[in-house]
């Protein structure tokens, strides 16, 4: 499938992924994660369940110390 | 628009600025300057000598209250200025109640919890307001690592990489440039072009 992740088209093999499996994949392995797909926040207690499709537009922003 | 056009849209506009640090502070005495009408300041903390490296207070406010010294510091930039000082450590109510009457936050906390808290509420309670986050911005150099991003009404300013480490300290250049930034995204915001964007892409 071809998502786009933080604003950049990525092809995955897989045909769909949960949010989980995509970062994986993608190695983020950061704690302080938010995960938006098209628009939506996604909760930590979702990242197994909810899936990311063909077309998705997926941000991964990882909240980092300093302000 | 010239500067008075500016000055008449802004005045009417009210800011929240959660966290009063290197981000806040500079990012308040922006909108001060440019003529927001109103500013929500929210922070528990006192100034310390150790901020003073990046946030704008001075040597004589050592020991006040972050948000008092900073009001003290914007009216003596801008008389006009109304500002709403909160002297708390927010949590998930006191986000909502304080800053639900904004046109736009800026979240300017350190720590990454509070600033998933403030992301996590405002997307679930006030998700028509524009979220103005900091991410990023510790050590010196690597300007053009600097940027800003935008999904919906959350925007990102900073590099979304470099953490505060002991070895990579906040210093006054790359934190005052996000800050700044933040500061040049709610001006988009208030002053319309956001809006415009937002619905030509639509």
């Amino acid at each position: 499938m071809k998502i786009i992740l933080n604003n950049k088209e990525e092809i995955l093999a897989a045909e769909q992924l949960t949010v989980n499996e995509l970062l994986k994949v993608k190695k983020f392995t950061f704690k302080m994660l938010v995960i938006k797909v098209n628009g939506k926040l996604i909760k930590k207690s979702e990242y197994d369940t909810a899936l990311v499709h063909e077309g998705d537009d997926v941000m991964v922003l990882h909240l980092i110390s300093g302000g | 628009m010239t500067f008075e056009q500016i000055k008449q849209i802004l005045k009417t506009k009210t800011v929240g600025i959660a966290g009063c640090g290197g981000l806040g502070s500079n990012c308040a005495v922006a909108l001060a300057r440019v003529g927001v009408g109103r500013l929500i300041l929210a922070d528990f903390d006192l100034v310390q000598e150790g901020n003073l490296n990046r946030q704008f207070y001075f040597y004589d406010q050592i020991g006040m209250l972050k948000v008092a010294a900073l009001k003290q510091n914007l009216f003596r930039i801008n008389p006009d200025v109304r500002v709403n000082t909160f002297d708390i450590r927010l949590c998930q109510s006191d986000i909502i109640e304080i800053y639900s009457k904004c046109d736009v936050i800026v979240e300017a906390f350190d720590k990454p919890e509070m600033k998933y808290l403030i992301l996590d509420a405002v997307h679930n309670y006030m998700p028509d307001k524009y979220l103005v986050m900091g991410v990023g911005m510790a050590g010196w150099g690597d300007n053009n690592l600097i940027r800003t991003r935008q999904s919906d009404r959350l925007i990102i300013c900073g590099d979304e990489i470099n953490a505060i480490a002991a070895e990579c300290p906040p210093l006054a250049p790359r934190v005052g440039v996000v800050a700044n930034m933040q500061a040049n995204a709610v001006l988009e915001i208030l002053l319309g072009v956001n809006e415009k964007q937002i619905h030509s892409e639509n």
